[in-house]
């Protein structure tokens, strides 16, 4: 980044922040940073309170940073993607009540990998410990004072080291040697490593390999559902425990690739893992993943369906261990339901992002099983969110808009889904045909939808039937998630749905087209969720919420983004309010389905690739929303929906696996190609 | 001269003086003076302008409570993010006695006491509108001496 310079677009932003760090880590002060730093900084401020909003908008203009303020969630999501160098750090308020702050940190996270700082009057420790484990890099109680912001700066240094020392050491790895330094041993230690990258750069010509290997300076490797997949497999083939950046590369066999990438990219998912696993099963599952996504899925639909529930309910994400997560792939691929199966549902993620890469044939395989193999016959949507028209290239492409390899769960729904693309369709016409107001009126649209979806609507059914997912398993999984949830109607809904919702409804229209800006995100929400159903059926569901339905506080709890299609978000929110019950199953899943198509069109909708893009977007959202269905249930508007998306995207693929017969190769069926793409290398 | 002037620097110091109650009373606390700190020649309504923006935001906060308190049974989760976005808000411009009850009202939240809560958003809407009718005279005399303090502490 150049710190000095006030660079929204910058697309080489290593390479530049490579050589001001360059000169800043080989002695901080040695003049070359920029002299004006921290100042210039492009702050992106995220508060529903226009008091506070402003007084910190002013207090950031008295350090003499760059500020852009937003009310909303959806916003600044929105933001961040327009520009995607257009900001240094965000800072976020944690109660909002279109998007809980998590949520909007774990996407960011996933998306943009930008430093996010949490805030919020609440300093109790579990929210305190809410922002650690959802990768929150600092978290300031308010009110917050000036001195607190004005070392915000630090966070956007941190951050850049890291990625600067990733690129660097994929540059001169790539262009000189081998990435087997034995520094590197763990991607664990990328703070090690680029120590010793940094010396590397030292001693090389830094600057010419910046600037030849500006390539590779880009620190994004795109993580497509085919390279994750290879990655996860070599993953589970090695042991999360045992997997190391270098052995990974090796099985990997990905020419091009750096061990630097792989680290970084070992490094989210193991966060991903964490977080699915959460407070599950701290360290059962040590068992390595499930390599072969073979695994019955349908063990592990149901599976991943509870499990992620069970850990979205334990709220305490992240302390699975990398391990336990790769058990619960594991178990989640085809084990028989372990107890683990919280993993699972990650595994399945992951599988997907794999697949969603790969195979579009396999898609269109994978899909039409599901969509053969459903035995409701209704096109399940697995993710409720999720579109279930999705085009297989669909879902490929949401993979890849993912970006989060962890998303795949997402993605993987999105995959099933791609089949029904006339799901999303009515999802959205009916979303748009109720366009207004955000409360109630959508949420039977969305029911309907998501009924005739089929599959997923199924919200309203209890959940948790393994069982269940034999015909939808990926629905079922959803659908388990919020059965518990009397109140759950997918809260995501609504705050998913914003901000995809206009995605998702351009996206659903054009059917593949989804250009929409409608990210994955979306979806993921949706699938939080169920998590967040399961977890406490009268939870507020805060974020739906405030799309809009009952919502007191936030009348425009959706406005956001959502068009026509955010009503279906809104009403899954307010599950306080709303008691969809099985409409707000639908909602969700008709949100899904919107998101899904929001993702897909998030990333780039070229036809096929949209739909993998935004798969990977999914995935993310997912993954991240996982974690989040620990929602402590306090009334905050915590937007579940994330969670949900996620967890609803893994039970959703799982089931499907399983309705497929598990005989899919490889999980393949579908989420194998989940992109991760994206993944900041 | 010396009649304007010395007017001019009686009204200085009554303005002085009411804000010096404000904080004696415990009206303000010192996120009110960190906001004056941030006033400054280029943005001279500063704290004018957030207290402004804080009563016509806040208000719906109010209302909402109202209502949701007129509904049986009560919804103390919904009543209890109510009033933490409220309280946040208050707190934000330093209004401490609004703050206080606010608290209290969180606990018999908590506690999910109907009464306890309903008698302290009496206690909450009094000091509210107590504040702000001692803030907008304060503005209204600061406005007509000019741009005199400086955030001082009341120490």
């Amino acid at each position: 980044m150049n710190l000095g310079v006030v660079n929204k677009h910058q697309s080489m932003m290593p390479s530049s922040s490579g050589t001001s760090w360059k000169s800043a880590g080989a002695g901080a002060g040695d003049g070359g940073v920029p002299d004006q730093f921290p100042a210039g900084l492009r702050v992106l401020v995220v508060d529903d309170d226009p008091t506070c909003l402003m007084i910190l908008e002013t207090m950031l203009r008295r350090c003499n940073y760059e500020v852009t303020r937003c009310n909303r969630a959806e916003i600044a999501l929105r933001h961040l993607r327009e520009n995607k160098n257009g900001f240094d750090v965000v800072i976020s308020d944690v109660h909002m009540p279109d998007m809980d702050g998590f949520k909007l940190l774990e996407h960011i996270g996933l998306e943009m990998d930008l430093p996010v700082i949490m805030m919020s009057a609440d300093d109790s420790k579990s929210v305190v410990m809410k922002g650690v484990t959802h990768g929150a890099c600092d978290y300031l109680i308010k009110p917050v004072r000036i001195e607190a912001l004005r070392n915000i700066w630090q966070h956007v240094v941190r951050k850049r080291k890291h990625e600067w020392k990733d690129i660097e050491q994929s540059a001169s790895a790539d262009e000189q040697k081998p990435p087997e330094e034995p520094d590197y041993s763990s991607s664990a230690n990328e703070g090690h490593n680029w120590k010793n990258s940094k010396r590397r750069k030292d001693d090389d010509d830094e600057t010419d390999e910046r600037d030849d290997s500006s390539s590779l300076k880009k620190p994004r490797v795109v993580w497509s559902v085919e390279l994750h997949q290879q990655f996860v497999a070599a993953v589970n083939q090695l042991g999360i425990d045992k997997a190391v950046p270098k052995k990974i590369l090796e099985l990997m066999n990905v020419p091009g690739l750096t061990r630097e990438n792989v680290a970084s990219h070992l490094q989210k998912y193991r966060l991903y893992l964490r977080r699915l696993s959460g407070s599950q099963h701290p360290g059962g599952m040590a068992t390595g993943f499930m390599g072969s996504s073979d695994a019955g899925y349908g063990s592990m639909s149901s599976l991943n369906g509870i499990d992620l529930q069970a850990l979205a309910a334990s709220g305490q994400l992240g302390q699975l261990p990398p391990q336990s997560l790769a058990t619960l792939q594991a178990a989640a691929l085809g084990r028989s339901n372990n107890s683990k199966s919280p993993i699972s549902v990650p595994v399945i993620d992951q599988r997907n992002i794999f697949s969603f890469e790969n195979p579009k044939s396999r898609y269109t395989e994978v899909q039409s099983q599901h969509l053969t193999n459903n035995s409701s016959g209704k096109q399940l949507n697995l993710l409720p969110g999720i579109p279930t028209n999705m085009e297989p290239k669909q879902f490929v492409s949401l993979q890849q808009s993912a970006q989060h390899p962890f998303g795949s769960m997402n993605n993987q729904v999105l995959i099933q889904m791609g089949g029904q693309s006339h799901i999303q369709n009515h999802i959205q016409s009916q979303a748009q045909s109720s366009t207004n107001p955000h409360h109630g009126l959508r949420q039977p649209v969305l029911s309907s939808e998501m009924l005739t979806r089929g599959g997923v609507v199924d919200m309203a059914t209890p959940v948790y039937n393994p069982a269940v997912s034999q015909t939808s398993s990926l629905v079922d999984f959803s659908v388990n998630h919020k059965t518990d949830s009397s109140g759950s109607s997918y809260p995501h809904g609504g705050s998913l749905g914003i901000p995809s919702l206009s995605a998702a409804s351009s996206t659903l229209q054009g059917s593949g087209k989804l250009d929409t800006k409608v990210s994955l995100r979306n979806i993921l929400p949706s699938y939080d969720i169920f998590n967040d159903l399961n977890q406490n059926g009268s939870r507020d569901w805060g974020g739906l919420q405030d799309v809009g339905l009952n919502f007191d506080p936030s009348p425009h709890t959706m406005q956001g983004g959502l068009d026509a299609s955010s009503p279906m978000l809104l009403q899954h929110n307010r599950s306080s309010g709303v008691e969809m019950g099985g409409h707000n199953r639908n909602l969700t899943g008709g949100n899904k389905v919107i998101f899904s198509q929001g993702v897909e069109a998030r990333t780039h909708h070229n036809g096929s690739n949209a739909g993998q893009q935004r798969n990977t977007y999914i995935g993310d959202s997912s993954f991240r929303v996982k974690t989040e269905s620990e929602h402590d249930g306090s009334s905050q508007n915590t937007l579940y929906q994330d969670q949900y998306g996620q967890d609803d995207l893994l039970a959703a693929i799982l089931k499907q696996q399983q309705q497929e017969g598990i005989g899919q190769p490889e999980n393949e069926f579908g989420f194998d190609g989940y992109a991760l793409d994206d993944l900041p290398a | 001269m010396g009649g304007s002037v010395m007017d001019r620097n009686q009204m200085h110091r009554q303005v002085a003086n009411i804000r010096k109650s404000l904080f004696d009373q415990g009206y303000l606390d010192e996120q009110f003076i960190l906001l004056e700190e941030l006033q400054d020649s280029s943005n001279p309504s500063f704290v004018e302008e957030v207290v402004t923006l804080y009563y016509r935001d806040s208000a719906r906060f109010l209302y909402n409570l109202d209502q949701a308190l007129e509904k049986r049974p009560l919804d103390f989760s919904k009543l209890d993010s109510l009033m933490h976005q409220f309280k946040g808000s208050s707190t934000s411009i330093g209004a401490k006695k609004v703050k206080v009850e606010c608290s209290h009202f969180k606990d018999y939240c908590n506690a999910r006491n109907a009464e306890g809560c309903k008698r302290t958003f009496q206690h909450v809407k009094k000091e509210y509108t107590t504040l702000k009718k001692k803030l907008e005279a304060y503005f209204q005399m600061s406005r007509q001496v000019g741009p005199v303090h400086t955030a001082c502490r009341p120490r």
